[in-house]
């Protein structure tokens, strides 16, 4: 069977084909301002990666904050897309983080994979992936550098800001004092981090922790957090990114 | 693109010399900097009486900001010599980077006593919203604090948050109360009040054929709310008056004010000296108790 998952989210569109189980093609374009056509356009590319046409798939499943708008597609809450995703990568997940740019998402999974409880911070930037990109244009580094660059600092510094528009006259001080960017890129990632670990002791720390959504590319994040929930690993896919994707293919599937 | 360099958060620095005070009748004169995140401010007073001000924007460096808008109050004073000042307080975020601050006070008790001072003894709530934060403070007829409740965690709401939307909107931050209310049917709040998912959100409802206004109306009052709700917690006892930048912003005060169900008192004065006022007073009262001596 050919499934195809649909996560449109705030900043990027990412669409998935499964077949059988496995990922054949995946898509990913912007959202900007047309989402319509995010959710056209990345699943073209899906289809064409995975060399079929969009009359061989059997079901869509859609999800992510524009969810609503992708045409025929069964709609999958962000909850459930996020644990099919993490059983789909990982048999052993309990703990599932998703962080993407405007929301942070975390569920506790029982032994079959479905979430029992969950928590999720969609009001505020300082909890989600827009306070890096925030910090990062304050910081004149590309925001791929920011954890690389954080991972170079072996000092630890405090930021008092909780809020990004906050944070961001605060790094302009710290930069005016002379800080290293290493130092301030680290005290960024610490803080962001802090946030997303307290939202996920809410609901609990179980091992294995999976993490999905686009933070999870980030080197000074998964270290950050890896610190402050105080385990060895974090399970992390080849593309986090397209995790919400895969887990609404594989609910649409069922 | 020339014109999105435009700065539409820029707001209007000024200064004020009361024509009916002269430095050199003055007895006593003292000095309150206000310091804040945002703004600074500094207020000279001859004799427990507001002689003169400046009110500014604060720059990167906390000591520059402090003696710029000194020196800016100075300025309306033409000719008095800064000898004649007896005390000088530094109050604000910023207070303890006043360098020439004989010593500090916290903003909450400033920012009452000024209070006291610009509205008259009646106020019993005061409302300050300023750059960076929201307080709400409770105080007697003397301008004494008996209760505060501050909220410095998130910028909506605050000066800094209002800032931010104008330059996204493209909309003068001194235009933003009135073009909120030219429109047909006032909107809802918006749903997430964050200052930075606003730029995804304001240009979603742009996209969905929201006027400038309509956006505007919609934060204005998700503001108001928000404001409202630290307001809610302290309770509100009447007379209640606002002071900060924010009290200069129709669009989310004639919001907000239904909600609190009072009118909100009217004053002369700029809203945004309350708190150097408060900081100049208490150098007043102090150089007045012998406790005050110049360092």
């Amino acid at each position: 069977m050919i499934t195809a998952g649909i996560d449109c989210g705030a900043k990027s569109t990412k669409a998935v084909i499964l077949k059988d189980g496995k990922i054949i093609g995946k898509g990913r374009v912007l959202t900007g301002f047309d989402q319509d056509k995010a959710v056209k356009d990345s699943l073209e590319e899906a289809c064409k990666a995975a060399g079929i046409t969009e009359k061989d798939i059997e079901k869509i499943g859609g999800t992510g904050s524009g969810k609503n708008s992708i045409k025929g597609a069964v709609i999958v809450n962000d909850i459930k897309a996020m644990a099919r995703a993490a059983r789909f990568f990982f048999t052993g997940a309990r703990t599932a983080v998703d962080v993407g740019a405007e929301e942070a998402r975390a569920a506790k999974l029982d032994e079959k994979g479905n979430a029992v409880d969950f928590a999720i911070n969609e009001k505020c930037a300082a909890g989600a992936g827009s306070f890096i990109e925030a910090m990062s244009r304050a910081l004149e580094t590309p925001l791929e550098e920011m954890g690389p660059l954080a991972l170079t600092s072996d000092s630890e510094i405090p930021m008092n800001a909780q809020c990004a528009i906050f944070a961001e006259s605060e790094v302009v001080g710290l930069i005016h004092a002379r800080t290293a960017k290493k130092d301030i890129s680290r005290a960024i990632h610490d803080s962001i981090a802090s946030r997303i670990v307290s939202m996920i002791r809410r609901i609990g720390v179980n091992e294995e922790v999976v993490m999905l959504g686009g933070m999870a590319y980030n080197p000074g994040f998964v270290n950050a957090m890896k610190t402050q929930l105080n385990i060895e690993k974090v399970q992390i896919p080849d593309d986090p990114e397209f995790g919400a994707a895969v887990g609404a293919a594989v609910a649409a599937g069922e | 693109m020339a014109e999105e360099k435009k700065e539409f958060w820029r707001w209007t620095e000024s200064n004020w010399k009361n024509p009916d005070l002269d430095w050199e009748d003055a007895k006593l004169i003292t000095v309150g900097i206000d310091v804040g995140s945002v703004s600074s401010q500094a207020v000279i007073m001859a004799d427990g009486e507001l002689m003169a001000y400046g009110n500014m924007r604060t720059g990167s460096d906390s000591p520059d900001s402090a003696g710029n808008a000194f020196n800016f109050a100075m300025q309306a004073l033409e000719g008095m010599r800064e000898e004649r000042i007896d005390y000088c307080i530094g109050t604000g975020y910023g207070r303890v980077n006043v360098p020439f601050a004989d010593r500090s006070i916290t903003e909450i008790a400033c920012h009452a006593r000024g209070a006291n001072y610009i509205y008259g003894p009646q106020v019993r709530t005061v409302l300050d919203v300023g750059g960076q934060d929201i307080k709400a403070i409770q105080c007697d007829e003397k301008g004494k604090v008996t209760n505060f409740l501050m909220n410095d965690k998130c910028a909506a709401g605050t000066g800094r948050g209002m800032e931010v939307l104008a330059d996204l909107l493209g909309v003068s931050v001194n235009e933003v109360g009135d073009r909120s209310f030219n429109v047909k049917e006032e909107p809802k709040a918006v749903s997430s009040t964050c200052v930075v998912y606003a730029k995804s959100e304001a240009t979603g409802l742009l996209r969905k054929g929201w006027t400038i206004e309509e956006v505007l109306a919609a934060y204005c009052r998700a503001m108001a709310e928000r404001i409202y709700s630290v307001i809610e917690r302290v309770g509100v006892v009447p007379e209640f008056a606002v002071t900060g930048g924010m009290a200069k912003n129709r669009g989310v005060m004639d919001r907000l004010m239904p909600m609190v169900g009072l009118e909100r008192m009217k004053t002369k004065w700029d809203t945004q000296i309350a708190g150097a006022a408060g900081a100049a007073l208490f150098g007043h009262a102090l150089c007045q108790k012998g406790k005050g001596r110049r360092k």
